[in-house]
């Protein structure tokens, strides 16, 4: 279905979207229906510079299991990392 | 035997006078006959959908899908545009109201309408067809497996309510098609809506199918149940022909 379930969030960083990089400074977290991906529904990731309009977007879709494999990975990375070189 | 059709998108005013942008096909004969609003589901103004609005040009009636999304940054890419809508909120209700009895009318004007419409909607777009048989002046509205007319919607779709309660409203006969192996929404809350509209007295047909889960009717998911879809495009037509005749 479409499940509504929605998480928005601040960002700070750089993604390469349509036109090139961008600085970008929203997210939006969501499960529904994919536009590309082979399944019935995925975890979507918009990565969004909406001062730029919306256009200004990386758009990610994965299956359940590989977001929480890449979720699990972002999170084993940061935990990797040596202290003093994160800047959280 | 004339058969020509035409597709092709198309301007008209939605809620508040907003000009929205909309899909439409149509038979090209002046035969009279009844149109359908086709409403697309939350993640937008798709392929998928156009291609439901050409479908029902070619069974007989006038189509046309709004899209939704119009006010969001208009000409911008249609999924841009949906990805927006979702960190919004979604749309209101009221402006879906609007924007689909905006639709509506812009098939009772063509030359050749007999004056009939009907809605229909998979997904969000169920919910939303049950929302316009509440609302407004339709003849007859399809609701295909629409979730969040029972139960709580999520504290992110504040703009989303539970529609059941509006059962007495009903203006219009309603078919649904209803998958039961689909848990949004589940069989049982089917059973509560069939429940309300018993209790209403209002007019209505629901098919449930075995084996089918959501969006059974999505020839490229693998959601895509062949025998119920078939059957629902079956029931689709038989109802549509019964309540849009001119």
């Amino acid at each position: 279905m479409c499940t509504h379930v929605t998480e928005t969030l601040p960002v700070a960083g750089s993604a390469k979207g349509a036109t090139g990089w961008m600085r970008v400074t929203d997210a939006t977290v969501y499960f529904d229906h994919p536009v590309h991906a082979l399944a019935d529904h995925t975890l979507n990731i918009d990565l969004r510079r909406p001062a730029d309009g919306v256009g200004a977007r990386l758009g990610v879709e994965l299956t359940a299991a590989s977001a929480r494999a890449l979720a699990e990975t972002i999170l084993a990375v940061l935990d990797a990392v040596p202290a003093g070189i994160r800047d959280e | 035997m004339y058969d020509a059709t035409l597709a092709e998108t198309v301007q008209f005013p939605g809620a508040g006078g907003d000009l929205l942008e909309a899909y439409a096909a149509r038979p090209l004969d002046a035969q009279p006959r009844g149109g359908v609003v086709v409403i697309h589901h939350l993640p937008g103004y798709d392929r998928e959908t156009k291609e439901f609005v050409r479908r029902f040009a070619v069974m007989g009636y006038n189509a046309v899908c709004p899209n939704l999304y119009t006010r969001i940054e208009p000409g911008a890419s249609h999924d841009d545009q949906a990805a927006a809508a979702r960190a919004q909120g979604g749309v209101p209700d009221d402006q879906v109201v609007g924007d689909v009895t905006g639709a509506a009318a812009w098939l009772r004007a063509l030359s050749n309408s007999n004056g009939k419409v009907g809605v229909i909607g998979h997904c969000s777009g169920g919910r939303h067809a049950f929302l316009m048989s509440t609302a407004a002046p339709v003849d007859a509205a399809v609701v295909c497996y629409g979730g969040l007319i029972v139960g709580e919607t999520p504290p992110q779709m504040k703009s989303m309510v539970p529609l059941v309660d509006r059962a007495p409203q009903v203006s219009c006969p309603l078919l649904g098609l209803f998958g039961n192996d689909d848990q949004f929404p589940t069989p049982e809350q089917v059973d509560i809506l069939e429940k309300a509209l018993v209790d209403a007295g209002k007019p209505h047909e629901f098919h449930r199918y075995d084996g089918a889960g959501h969006a059974f009717f999505s020839v490229d998911r693998t959601a895509y149940r062949v025998e119920a879809a078939v059957d629902g495009w079956a029931k689709i037509g038989d109802f549509f022909g019964t309540h849009l005749k001119g």
